[in-house]
């Protein structure tokens, strides 16, 4: 009796296991299926390369969004980064051991504050400081960006942070001690022990930009064109899902689900060269 | 007396020790400017940092509290008065059954990687690459799949029960990631006093080892309970955006879709950052929680 109800929950626990294989398998079999056979009928470059899209006159070329992805999350990782490696170097290395946990604590709120918070708030304050400051209607790849690149901070600050604090001690010490600053000895010595961690914080960003949907929607005004400047409205692959999906049907609901495979195809190889990374800076330790 | 001038003397002392370290220290940056500078850079971007966070924080709550108005919490939505109260039900619904589903899978499915799973087996590191992947797939894809299948393949319509499952596979990979780590840390001494005693596997690992991890567990559910409270893309087109407290089969919106839909439609900006106000006093206080579950962690 004992031996069945053991080998039962062996068996309940490899499922419950298999349960996350399943998923990823129904995701691409349902994304793929669906997705695949509208790039097939409007033809893989017109959809992939094509400028106009134009769902009422059956025209889907989504590079227009293609482009306003990639540069959005360009922007973001332009103005986050650099704020966060300085930040995760504050906290690693500068930090007061008094104010430490609080400041800990305020990077994972600003991790667990939802995207739509974020966007609401891009709305009602970005959106009109930028239209204050430099006319146009506010909503722009500048306001996204922007928005994108706060959003990312605490996702990099993180792993940077401990990729920063598993680099050992005794690198920063003959560093001082050959009479290095400690400034020289961080960022010449340290961060560059660090490098393969901090990549990796720095492309799991990248990940999280280009996946935002809804505060992205709220900020870049959504115009289907070529993005025309930094001033001007662009629309993402992700907010041309969300933002066409609710009334669209037939080909056009095809483009969109195709408009969702461009974007998953994206991220799958995102994730492939996160975990490369991440091999490769477990092997560095 | 005397005593209290010792202390106020020792006081002065390293109050002078700490200010000829810090012109020690200006004086070093005049010396080598760039290291001033980066220091400076440093600080700054500290700053920053933590300047929009607390501009972010304080803003929604200055904007919002003033619409708390207790109509903002009747049980009747209608045009006029955009209650949140359907939603705020609907998202505890919501929350509630997601982990009901979610966390006995997740949990059971770290116990098998952690307590029965062989080394270098290749099931396992299919199972690891799968549920990274996961782990990395945005919202909005798990949106599109949900519509695909839950809504359209399955015959669900936009319902509860639809945006349920998506959530559950979206926060699945957390629940289980916090899990296996929760359940490594517990010391394998445990598991072999127990079997000296006689105990089975089975009642090891359920009298023994997952009471001992239940904290770590507890505080990988307490970040999905944040997930699925600010979750928006996922749920646009699986539960739908319909204000009422549905049956399981019914659509309905969650706060945080009742805030994208009240901030798009450009009519209700007060209420929709009132809302703002109440997810992001959830958030904090689940943030609060999962800081005091990570705290008895530390402790043992």
């Amino acid at each position: 009796m004992n031996k069945i109800k053991e080998r039962g929950m062996k068996i309940v626990f490899m499922v419950a296991a298999c349960a996350s294989v399943l998923a990823v398998f129904l995701i691409c079999l349902f994304l793929f299926a669906s997705g695949i056979p509208a790039i097939g009928k409007i033809g893989p470059l017109e959809f992939l390369f094509g400028t106009e899209w134009r769902p009422s006159n059956d025209m889907y070329g989504i590079f227009p969004m293609i482009v306003a992805s990639i540069y959005v999350t360009g922007g973001a990782i332009l103005v986050g980064v650099p704020v966060a490696l300085l930040t995760s170097v504050f906290m690693a290395r500068y930090c007061p051991k008094k104010i430490y946990r609080p400041l800990k604590s305020g990077i994972e709120l600003m991790a667990g504050v939802p995207s739509i918070v974020y966007g609401f708030f891009g709305l009602v304050v970005m959106v009109p400081m930028i239209r204050e400051t430099f006319g146009g209607t506010g909503t722009s790849w500048l306001a996204a960006s922007l928005l994108l690149g706060i959003m990312i901070l605490p996702t990099i600050i993180g792993p940077t942070e401990s990729a920063l604090r598993s680099v050992p001690e005794s690198y920063y010490e003959g560093s001082l001690a050959l009479g290095a600053t400690k400034e020289r000895s961080i960022f010449r010595v340290m961060l560059p022990a660090a490098k393969s961690g901090i990549l990796a914080a720095v492309v799991l960003g990248i990940g999280r930009a280009i996946g935002e949907t809804m505060a992205v929607i709220m900020v870049a005004g959504n115009q289907a064109r070529m993005p025309q400047g930094i001033l001007k409205g662009l629309r993402t692959m992700t907010a041309n899902i969300v933002t066409e999906m609710g009334y669209a049907t037939g080909m056009h609901r095809e483009a969109l689900i195709a408009t969702g495979v461009v974007l998953f195809v994206f991220i799958l190889i995102i994730n492939l060269s996160l975990s490369l990374l991440n091999r490769r800076a477990e092997n560095a330790n | 007396m005397q005593t209290n001038a010792a202390a106020l003397n020792s006081q002065v002392n390293s109050k002078k020790r700490n200010s000829s370290s810090l012109t020690d220290q200006l004086r070093s940056y005049l010396r080598h400017p760039g290291s001033g500078i980066l220091a400076f850079l440093t600080g700054l971007a500290a700053v920053l940092t933590f300047a929009v966070l607390i501009f972010l924080v304080g803003y929604i709550l200055i904007k919002g509290i003033p619409y708390l108005t207790p109509e903002l919490f009747s049980f009747e939505y209608n045009s006029e008065n955009v209650s949140l109260m359907p939603s705020l039900i609907n998202t505890f619904i919501m929350t509630v059954l997601t982990l009901v589903i979610a966390a006995p899978i997740g949990i059971f499915a770290a116990i098998y990687l952690v307590e029965y799973a062989q080394k270098g087996n290749r099931l396992v590191k299919v199972i690891r690459i799968t549920a990274e992947t996961l782990s990395g797939i945005p919202s909005i894809v798990f949106g599109l799949f949900g519509m695909l299948f839950f809504v359209t393949a399955l015959q669900w319509g936009m319902s509860l029960m639809a945006g349920i499952c998506t959530l559950v596979i979206m926060v699945l990979p957390l629940i289980m990631r916090t899990s296996e780590e929760a359940l490594k840390a517990v010391p394998d001494s445990y598991r072999e006093a127990s079997f000296g005693l006689g105990a089975g596997k089975l009642r090891t690992i359920f009298t023994i080892v997952l009471p001992s991890a239940v904290p770590g567990i507890l505080a990988g559910i307490i970040l999905a309970i944040g997930r699925i409270i600010g979750e928006t893309a996922a749920l646009l087109y699986t539960s739908g955006t319909v204000a009422q407290v549905p049956n399981l089969m019914g659509s309905g919106r969650t706060l945080a879709l009742h805030m994208y839909v009240l901030s798009s439609e450009g009519l209700h900006m007060n209420q929709a950052s009132a809302t703002a106000v109440v997810i992001l006093v959830f958030v904090l206080v689940i943030n609060w929680l999962s800081g005091k579950a990570a705290k008895r962690i530390a402790k043992g």
